[in-house]
């Protein structure tokens, strides 16, 4: 009885709930990321996808091994297929003591594309059968400037359970306080190599003072990558514009509905007409970025513009690929500055050799 | 006494003598992960290699797998079935890759090992032998490459030997990168593109250290002057261009203001995504 006061009885133990530390860190085996890098190098330019295996301990999320997937062709049957080889591979590891346990995914893409719809879905579809998952994004053409572009993400939680009641307007993202820096959350990788591997690692080490990434670095040739970059950022502009166009009407129309019992007609033209000079502007705006590519759709888009038309019966919703493309939009931009810091850099270091041997 | 016919041992080399083999490094990254997490009885681990054969000859390994197996003093067996499954399942994602040898932890090749070899022989036609030493018993860890040879003593086959063929770590870029990352047991973090600048420019100018060094010991009798060298520098500094300096700067400058374009560009992008985050969440509250 008095020793029950200092230990809790079974039933209390299973009874309360485990609390869920946050995760802080992942941590990879150096095994994980070679693998990851020869399967996506191996395919690029197609994207591919592999499975994670590890431990989930505490705050840190342990990857100790991985495996590819097959490309998928469009065929219904592989369905069936794609599962029963995940199961193999499974019952295989497990035979040689490699842990079995799922803890996400990883994924190559390209330029940092990789924000749209499935990956949200995929990541509903893990979060269902497993506590904590992440997923790996690599990105091989960033490896070839001579950076390793690995990142680990994860669900932000509010994210999670606004996307499970499916419920996207205005007014609930206001009040989650949530925007679209917040879908996803990059958490930090740590890298573990056993004491045999980095003993062996040592000892196979080259002797060269410079290796073929210092050369990779040292390229001034980034143009037709940031050109890339550019007109990435380009398209999802214009896919932007886009989403607005399909929501404004409704935001327009809620306005209209919202102000008339208040104030007169002659303040609801005005603010309609506020709004319409304020999208103007922002389209002209857009003219500016991409003169030469997107000219003739900004042209088109700014020209048939019209005032919407009362449709109480419109449900107002906003469309779910908006916040993401916000987010590819966002990523797409941060890879844009990224190169610039990364060529503002070479740039003004570029001069020291020249002055020196000169 | 004149020798009645006497049968001559011999060693068929002409196959071997141009053969060698590449490793990844992923391939020894698997072998020792399976090494640590080996069943407690198990002394060595054993498993298949993946890999290609290059058209001159020289057998690329890429891929590895292990194979459970039970090992005893007077016989070894392997989990065959297990091994057609891994490999059904490998080459499901990469089908070029094919069975070309396979491998073992532990330094010399045994009796055992000649059975294996044979097991696989029946797979593909000149199988590679890779050995890893783990237990580094000569200091080092060595990894070896072997193919059998078949001693022929006339028409009978006597016994096979192991030859040695040269092995070569062969590591692709990529894997480069991430390679300082993989020598320590832990890093705390990636690093970022800036820091990984910093150390190829330190790198290059240690580089340029070493040559000033060596020109100017030459130039003043320390150092022996080695004529290949010398010509070797010449022709490295002509190879830059010519330019003359306002010719230069102007180019300089004329690429740093494209980029900074594109940086005030993208802040502008990164700007009106703000504006319009804001004028579709708030545009209910009017």
């Amino acid at each position: 009885m008095a020793a029950s006061s200092t230990a809790r009885s079974f039933l209390q133990v299973a009874a309360t709930e485990e609390v869920v530390s946050p995760l802080r860190f992942v941590q990879i085996e150096g095994l994980v990321i070679l693998k990851i890098i020869k399967h996506c190098k191996e395919f690029s330019p197609a994207l591919v996808t592999g499975q994670l295996l590890g431990l989930d301990v505490g705050s840190v999320l342990e990857v100790t091994n991985c495996f590819p997937f097959p490309i998928r062709e469009e065929d219904e049957e592989i369905e069936a297929d794609g599962a029963n080889y995940q199961l193999e591979m499974m019952r295989c590891l497990r035979e040689v003591n490699v842990d079995n346990n799922t803890v996400g995914w990883y994924q190559s893409t390209i330029l940092g594309s990789y924000q749209t719809v499935e990956l949200i879905e995929t990541f509903m579809n893990y979060q269902e059968n497993i506590r904590r998952c992440v997923c790996i994004i690599y990105d091989p053409s960033r490896s070839n400037q001579g950076v390793l572009a690995l990142k680990a993400l994860k669900l932000s939680d509010s994210f999670m359970e606004l996307y499970r009641t499916n419920n996207f307007t205005g007014e609930k993202l206001r009040e989650k306080n949530l925007s679209w820096v917040d879908i996803f959350e990059e958490i930090p990788i740590k890298v573990s190599n056993s004491a045999l591997i980095s003993a062996f690692m040592t000892e196979l080490e080259s002797n060269t003072p410079v290796t073929q990434c210092d050369y990779d670095r040292l390229q001034f040739s980034s143009n037709p990558y940031m050109e890339r970059n550019m007109e990435f950022l380009i398209e999802c502009m214009d896919d932007l514009s886009m989403e607005q166009q399909k929501a404004f009407p409704i935001l327009l129309q809620e306005l209209v509905t919202s102000t008339s019992p208040a104030t007169g007609m002659v303040s609801e033209k005005k603010v309609v007409y506020l709004i319409s000079m304020l999208l103007d502007s922002l389209f002209s705006l857009k003219d500016h970025l991409g003169p030469s590519k997107s000219e003739n759709m900004a042209r088109k888009a700014a020209g048939e513009e019209p005032l919407p038309e009362e449709d109480p019966t419109n449900p107002i919703f906003k469309p779910i690929p908006e916040p993401s493309r916000l987010e590819s939009f966002l990523i797409t931009n941060q890879i844009a500055n990224y190169c610039n810091q990364i060529n503002g850099y070479i740039v003004y270091s570029r001069s020291y050799p020249f002055f020196w041997i000169a | 006494m004149p020798a009645g016919d006497r049968t001559v041992l011999q060693f068929s080399t002409q196959s071997t003598a141009n053969l060698s083999a590449k490793v990844h490094p992923l391939v020894i990254f698997n072998i020792c992960d399976c090494y640590v997490r080996r069943p407690d009885q198990a002394e060595r681990v054993i498993g298949t290699l993946l890999g290609s054969v290059l058209p001159d000859g020289t057998v690329d390994i890429r891929n590895s797998y292990a194979v459970p197996h039970t090992e005893s003093a007077e016989q070894v067996a392997l989990d065959i079935e297990y091994h057609h499954n891994m490999l059904v399942s490998q080459q499901k994602v990469n089908p070029k890759e094919v069975i070309v040898g396979w491998y073992s932890t532990g330094l010399g090749v045994t009796g055992g090992s000649a059975l294996i070899h044979d097991f696989y022989s029946r797979e593909v036609p000149n199988p590679v032998h890779l050995t890893v030493d783990t237990g580094f018993r000569n200091g080092e860890g060595t990894i070896k490459a072997y193919v059998s040879v078949n001693l022929a003593l006339g028409d009978r086959q006597l016994a096979a030997q192991f030859q040695e063929i040269p092995l070569d770590l062969r590591m692709v870029e990529a894997e480069r990168l991430g390679f300082d990352i993989l020598k320590t047991t832990s890093v705390d973090k990636l690093p970022t593109d800036l820091e990984g600048m910093e150390v190829t420019m330190q790198r290059l100018l240690a580089l340029i250290d070493d040559i000033y060094k060596y020109v100017d010991g030459v130039v003043e009798g320390h150092v022996a002057a080695d004529n290949s060298i010398g010509r070797f520098i010449s022709d490295t500094v002509a190879a830059l261009p010519k330019l003359s300096p306002p010719a230069f700067d102007k180019l300089v400058n004329d690429s740093l203001q494209d980029q900074l374009l594109l940086l005030y560009l993208s802040s502008i992008t990164r700007t009106q995504l703000g504006l319009a985050e804001n004028l579709n969440t708030a545009a209910q509250n009017l």
